[in-house]
């Protein structure tokens, strides 16, 4: 049985393309410039011990991005990035809220939609990639079912249009003779297979936004580059913008336009690539450098003294000072604001004050 | 050059895997197959490979925790199989490991001077007295306060865990410890601390390390040797600034082209090999890695290469040199 000759409907001829659908806004909107997501302000709380206690995961964060674009968005643990995340595709747990801020993505507040409004949005318009993609995919169900879904519940696709749709999805993300292994079971692929796997299932709505979270965590190094490889080639393709959350910063220098680090629940710098790795402005950002081995270089690592801070009892002032090598006294007292450096740069440290005031 | 720590033998691991109605049929994992390796005093060899490249069991090996199907591993020139009594308690005492997750090795039940000192209670006779003196000097060693023994792991950063397993690791007269991905599960901003920690102690104490890792950049810091498995072999071995300059096997080279860049600018593409790591139930006849191989040729798929001497001091097996 061979369901990939058969006559059926003509295959999309991109990924990107899905069936036009009532409401859904045309390509052009996305190619006018506007910005695909823009986030502004945003702050997620968690309330634990009936609401007496509050956990200001994400305070205050805000960033844009086009289509076509990746934005990395690092940090180590409990810096917020993945609930920064989740915010946006309002899948936050029971315990958190979005308690201001906007989320505007395609000209719509997603954090204004209820829930149902946002099932009408996740899986299709923005799709999300998990890090661990055996929690992803269901253990019951084939792959040819997981992969259909999107496309079945927001496109009405049935029959044979939607296995050649699945098959052709398989495909886009370089999976061998997919009419045979979309039958098989997620148990029956290896690890890069099924974070391929999963990846289709992303692509299947033909969404404009994907966030990806650690995607690559579990994946052994020849696969991951594979993967990565990969993803910018479905980007190309589609124009889709990419959200790339990480801690790894080689893999924001392989994949990432843009770059914002997130420390204790705000973004502490956001610039180009380039520019971060050029010419770091925060400190955080320099010591985050300085302590990663390079290939080839012996050279002794900067070690950032102390842990990342516990987001439920942040230092006064900077919440980065108490491991900051150039603290000055008033890193102590004071947060500092976002300065802005001009094309979009934004840092927050109080070093940078000085230094707008001189120039 | 003095004579080494550890030295690895011809090493071979076969599991048998039971195939068919009766158990009758069975299918063999040659996990490691063949591996020869030397560790000097004072010395860190890197072991790098991709899941399934048997690290794992050679490290399972080493902490008797498997017995070899084949092959043998010297501890300062005894066999270790043939350790017992007093000499195989000489060996556990001389040889620890410091695993992945410092949030699994180390038992939330126990007080960090208790999992400190159990070595210390199974291996001496010290008082108890001296023991907690132990306790306190190891914890100094790498860099806790005295004053943290009484705390529960579950009251440090993972850090500070990974910390206390190599405080553990150092409680007795270590000659050799195990480090399997030792930073893999930290924080980025605390691994430096913990590598410079690991050099440190090395360079005080002159403790060799195993250092089994995936990351290259990490390994290659880290290490004054590095060996490539792939498929329970070693396919190449040299010092670390050889390796890194001048990557000879061509799954050495692919692992450098996978390797994430340190910089935007020195981004690359398409340098990866194509495929995924081959089922060690069924490995590729010749060379293993010939089926994901850009330069492979006729011979490759019907003659297993030998380690050969590569130029610029090491080994490399492959039929192109």
């Amino acid at each position: 049985m061979n369901m990939g000759g058969l006559e059926g409907p003509p295959m999309p001829p991109a990924l990107g393309d899905a069936p036009a659908q009532p409401g859904r806004p045309s390509e052009s909107v996305r190619d006018d410039g506007a910005p695909v997501l823009q986030v502004s302000d945003l702050q997620t709380h968690f309330f634990t011990f009936g609401g007496s206690r509050v956990v200001k995961a994400v305070d205050g964060v805000s960033f844009a991005l086009r289509a076509g674009e990746t934005l990395g968005l690092v940090g180590e643990s409990g810096s917020g990035k993945t609930t920064t995340c989740l915010s946006i595709v309002g899948l936050l747990p029971r315990a958190a809220r979005i308690v201001g801020g906007r989320v505007l993505f395609e000209g719509e507040d997603l954090t204004r939609m209820s829930q149902g409004e946002l099932r009408r949005v996740r899986g299709r318009r923005i799709a999300v990639i998990l890090q661990d993609p055996m929690a992803s995919l269901n253990p019951l169900f084939t792959i040819f079912r997981q992969v259909a879904e999107p496309a079945f519940f927001h496109q009405q696709m049935r029959g044979r249009t939607l296995r050649a749709r699945v098959q052709h999805l398989l495909k886009a993300v370089r999976i061998p003779s997919p009419e045979w292994r979309m039958r098989d079971y997620p148990h029956q692929m290896s690890g890069g297979m099924r974070q391929r796997i999963v990846g289709a299932i992303a692509l299947a709505g033909g969404p404009s936004l994907v966030i990806a979270d650690e995607p690559t965590t579990n994946l052994d190094v020849t696969i991951q580059a594979q993967y990565l490889d990969l993803l910018k080639d479905i980007q190309r393709e589609t124009g889709v913008a990419l959200i790339f959350v990480t801690h790894n910063l080689g893999i924001v220098a392989k994949m990432c336009d843009r770059v914002a680090v997130m420390y204790a629940g705000k973004i502490i710098e956001q610039a180009t690539v380039e520019e971060l790795f050029d010419d770091p402005k925060h400190p955080y950002t320099r010591a985050l450098l300085g302590s990663v081995p390079k290939l080839g270089s012996k050279e002794p690592l900067y070690s950032i003294p102390g842990q990342p801070p516990n987001p439920a009892s942040l230092p006064p002032g900077c919440p980065f000072h108490p491991r900051c090598r150039e603290a000055l006294p008033r890193c102590a007292s004071a947060d500092p604001p976002d300065f802005h450096l001009g094309d979009g740069r934004v840092a927050r440290c109080w070093l940078l004050d000085d230094a707008v005031a001189r120039s | 050059m003095p004579s080494p720590v550890l030295e690895v033998r011809g090493l071979k691991k076969h599991f048998a895997v039971r195939r068919g109605l009766f158990g009758r049929e069975s299918a063999w994992v040659k996990a490691v197959d063949g591996v020869d390796f030397a560790i000097h005093p004072g010395e860190t060899l890197g072991l790098i490979g991709e899941s399934g490249c048997g690290k794992t069991t050679t490290l399972k090996l080493i902490l008797l925790q498997e017995t070899p199907t084949a092959g043998s591993i010297a501890f300062e020139g005894r066999d270790i199989a043939k350790l017992a009594g007093a000499e195989l308690m000489a060996y556990r005492r001389a040889v620890q490991v410091v695993f992945q997750d410092p949030f699994s090795s180390l038992s939330p039940r126990m007080r960090v001077r208790d999992i400190i000192a159990e070595p210390l209670e199974i291996h001496t006779d010290l008082a108890r007295s001296a023991v907690d003196a132990r306790v306190a000097e190891v914890l100094e060693l790498v860099g806790l306060a005295r004053d943290v023994a009484p705390l529960f792991p579950h009251e440090f950063s993972g850090g500070q865990r990974q910390r206390v397993a190599i405080a553990r690791a150092l409680a007795t007269d270590t000659r050799l410890i195990v480090l399997d991905e030792p930073v893999s599960a930290l924080d980025v901003s605390v691994r430096a601390q913990i590598i410079n920690q690991l050099e440190h102690l090395q360079r005080t104490l002159g403790v060799s390390y195993l250092f089994i890792g995936h990351d290259l950049a990490t390994v290659a810091h880290i290490s004054h040797r590095i060996s490539v498995m792939y498929l329970g072999k070693i396919v190449e071995t040299a010092d670390s600034d050889t390796l890194c300059a001048r990557p000879m096997h061509p799954y050495t080279k692919a692992l450098f082209a996978a390797a994430l860049p340190s910089h935007p600018g020195d981004r690359t593409e398409s340098g990866a090999i194509v495929g995924e790591i081959p089922s060690p139930l069924n490995l590729p006849t010749g060379c293993r890695f010939h089926p994901r191989c850009p330069a492979a040729m006729p011979i490759c798929s019907q003659v297993e290469p030998a380690l050969q001497h590569r130029d610029g001091a090491g080994l490399v097996a492959c039929h192109l040199y």
